[in-house]
């Protein structure tokens, strides 16, 4: 076991993979010689050579289309995505391409991609270095969105990410890189270091993608986030005074519906927390899924708490983010119900 | 016949930190010796403009050849003017970040001659599509630092309402476009707002910029398409500076052709340009635009130049490249090699010189006096969050006000 903040997981997933399998390669803009600006691929390219882990031209779409192709060869590359706000001129080739070429070619060309990409705000980067489009990625057919919550998770299942035969969208809340920001931004952070989350084999283990976790059993109400959010939700559990059940979903898409419709069974309530905008959310299909599932079973309507539905404004970041007071405001009003 | 393996090539610099700077590979061609052509020449017959460097000022500060523009000596006086205040203002700017009094900051250190001698190249008028190394733009078009200053701090007086990362500008009143983070999207953008021009029978034109690493964008591509077939009135400018944040810029595809030489292939005129000479930035930019005004269509310009500063306040150079590259940068420095010129003319000394830094300073700590007036990032807290539901769309919609009254009751603890 060593002591790893969420970069060094991250660092070490790819490391492994790479000192595993010839096949996998890294790369993206800044991710070679400099080791990335958030420094994931740190050392990767001194490790393995510049044709392993290399630098490319600003160019989102050129880098997942050309990962596509170097999929097709039979190669597993690992790309970053700078933030997950420049995502957008990559779209037509995920969407459109890494999505549904298996599809269309009846399983005879396949893209076994694995796309990285920081998201998330709380960091004062204004709306183009905070936002959080796992719900455009989730609407696709053919994808598999991830978003982990600590290191311990985010090296299991990018390692899982990456030996996964279909595409994967492996999002990494920044602002919880370094440590479990829970909102309260003026008191000092955590670090990973101090936290058993923090904890991370140094070997190779992977953890199943499509299997959500249950952080904090309880209860009362089942609390359902992802990433960040997570350690929001478990501070306004505390807060709250209620036995509230947190579940980290860890993956969006396979999603584990049985761990959410046992526990909202068990509870009867629900409340379902992101950072991204609430219209047409991920939040939405879990409502959605929920009521499908557990109708006979809930006491209340169901509480979303998620950034409002406009883009991140920079000077108002603690307004916009979902903070542990409103989360525990809505924990205690399905409990009111 | 046997051939050896395919092998992947993956550029990289001359020298890392550590190594002596190396710039042998660069040539810089002698002042003067490109001819000025008619600005109506055909583009086939420009080609070699692609691959030159357009220079006017020589070693010993003599404004040489052809594409001399020939300005007097208050107009020099004035861009020096520009370039100093530009330059002491980034400073005082990057200070105040470290401060805690704002998030971020990016500076154009070494590249101050673009923004400021392209915008008085520039009709007033003209419409500009910046990226967010241009600054001097705004400077040169007189925009009171104040205002900028007021956006980077969040403050009371932000006229982007705290909305916007420091330093993403948008300035309607002086013709510049909102900046985005997002690289490469105003390139197209500028090209169509040429096209309504020409479209409306004006006699505006446009102007847009980017950097070497961001020429690699799709957006990029689409607006030398559009420029060349629509023969849009633009001005395509593109700032080779060298880095894109740690990369050189060989990996953005300068290791086989200049970015000038793009403009080749799109049926473009291209002059590549020695960016941090005042006078052949000037020059070649007032033959695009002359060009463009005359319904001629676009033009790109290459500047070749030096990001002598950090990519932004978020990052640190020394780990990757060498330290002491900006000190040797071949083509010097532009407002050094600005006040060497007015020297060499008679008309500038190194204590006017001086007293002109020391009047800059204080203009930027009296503006800086105000601003700070009007508050810094967080302090005191930005007064109006409903503001943040205000112009997504013209009005705001029925679920916005739900939710901005949702967050206000949450502000006052009543939820
Ligand atoms: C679409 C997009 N991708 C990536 C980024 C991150 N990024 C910001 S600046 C930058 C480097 C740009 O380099 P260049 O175009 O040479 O401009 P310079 O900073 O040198 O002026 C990168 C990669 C971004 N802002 N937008
Ligand atoms: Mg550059």
């Amino acid at each position: 076991m060593a002591r790893m903040n969420m970069i060094q997981a991250i660092n070490s997933a790819m490391d492994i993979a790479m000192e595993r399998d010839p096949k996998v390669l890294v790369f993206g803009e800044d991710v070679g010689y400099f080791g990335g600006v958030f420094r994931a691929t740190a050392g990767l390219q001194k490790k393995y050579g510049k044709q392993r882990c290399f630098d490319t031209p600003i160019a989102e779409g050129g880098i997942v289309g050309a990962a596509v192709g170097m999929g097709v060869y039979g190669l597993r590359p690992v790309v970053e995505i700078q933030f997950s706000d420049y995502i957008y001129p990559a779209f037509d080739q995920l969407v459109s391409e890494a999505a549904r070429l298996r599809y269309r070619s009846a399983g005879g060309f396949t893209a076994p991609i694995t796309v990285r990409t920081p998201c998330g705000g709380g960091i004062f980067g204004g709306q183009t270095h905070s936002q959080s489009p796992e719900a455009i990625f989730t609407h696709v057919c053919g994808l598999t969105t991830i978003m982990p919550s600590n290191p311990y998770d985010a090296k299991g299942l990018l390692l899982s990410a990456i030996e996964d035969d279909d595409p994967v969208i492996f999002f990494e809340p920044k602002r919880i890189y370094n440590g479990p920001f829970d909102g309260h931004h003026d008191r000092p952070l955590t670090p990973w270091t101090k936290h058993a989350l923090g904890e991370v084999p140094e070997d190779y283990y992977t953890i199943e993608l499509g299997k959500a976790k249950i952080v904090r059993p309880g209860d009362q109400v089942t609390v359902i986030a992802y990433g960040t959010m997570v350690h929001v939700c478990l501070a306004a559990a505390e807060e709250s005074g209620i036995d509230a059940e947190v579940i980290d979903l860890r993956s969006l898409l396979p999603l584990d519906l049985d761990t959410l419709v046992a526990s909202v069974k068990k509870t009867g309530r629900c409340v379902i927390v992101h950072e991204a905008t609430k219209t047409c959310g991920y939040g939405a299909e879990l409502v959605s899924l929920i009521q499908e599932h557990c109708f006979y079973h809930l006491e209340s309507p169901i509480e979303r708490v998620t950034g409002w539905d406009t883009p991140y404004p920079h000077a108002y970041e603690w307004d916009y983010f979902p903070s542990p007071y409103r989360v525990s405001q809505a924990i205690k009003k399905v409990m009111e119900d | 016949m046997s051939r050896a393996p395919l092998q992947l090539h993956i550029p990289a610099p001359t020298c890392r930190p550590g190594d002596a700077v190396d710039f042998s590979g660069i040539t810089v061609p002698a002042a003067g010796i490109l001819k000025r052509p008619a600005e109506d020449t055909p583009p086939e017959q420009m080609r070699d403009y692609a691959y030159g460097l357009i220079r006017v000022l020589d070693e010993s500060g003599h404004a040489v050849g052809d594409w001399n523009p020939k300005l007097s000596a208050d107009t020099l006086r004035t861009g020096l003017r520009h370039m100093v205040l530009t330059r002491e203002f980034d400073e005082r700017m990057v200070k105040l970040q470290r401060q805690g009094k704002t998030s971020f900051y990016i500076k154009c250190t070494g590249e101050e001659a673009i923004g400021v001698a392209q915008a008085m190249a520039l009709d007033d008028r003209d419409m500009l599509f910046p990226s967010y190394r241009q600054q001097g733009l705004l400077v040169a078009r007189g925009c009171p630092l104040v205002r900028l200053m007021n956006q980077i701090f969040s403050n009371t007086r932000d006229n982007l309402k705290g909305r916007q990362l420091p330093i993403m500008y948008s300035e309607p009143d002086y013709g510049f476009f909102s900046i985005s983070g997002n690289l490469g999207t105003q390139y197209p953008q500028a090209v169509g707002w040429a096209m309504a021009s020409a479209y409306s029978g004006d006699t505006r034109i446009a102007a847009g910029w980017v950097g070497d690493g961001t020429t690699a964008e799709a957006d990029f591509h689409y607006a030398l398409t559009f420029a060349t077939v629509y023969q849009a009135p633009v001005v395509l400018n593109v700032v080779n500076n060298q880095w894109a944040i740690s990369s050189f810029q060989g990996i953005a595809g300068g290791e086989r052709a200049t970015f000038a030489a793009r403009a080749v292939g799109y049926g473009l005129p291209a002059l590549r340009v020695d960016g941090n000479d005042f006078l052949a930035v000037y020059a070649a930019t007032k033959w695009a635009a002359e060009r463009a005004r005359s319904n001629l269509g676009a033009t790109v310009i290459e500047l070749y130049t030096y990001r002598a500063a950090p990519h932004s306040t978020s990052d640190d150079p020394a780990g990757y490249r060498p330290a002491d590259e900006a000190k040797n940068w071949p083509l010097g420095d532009p407002v050094e090699r600005l006040k060497q010129h007015l020297i060499a003319l008679g008309e500038w000394s190194e204590e006017r010189h001086s007293a002109l830094i020391a009047e800059m300073q204080e203009q930027v700590m009296a503006q800086l006096k105000e601003a700070m007036s009007y508050g810094v990032l967080g302090d005191p807290a930005p007064n109006d969050p409903g503001s943040m539901f205000e112009d997504v769309l013209k009005e705001v919609p029925g679920r916005l006000l739900m939710q901005r009254e949702q967050m206000l009751a949450l502000r006052r603890k009543e939820v």
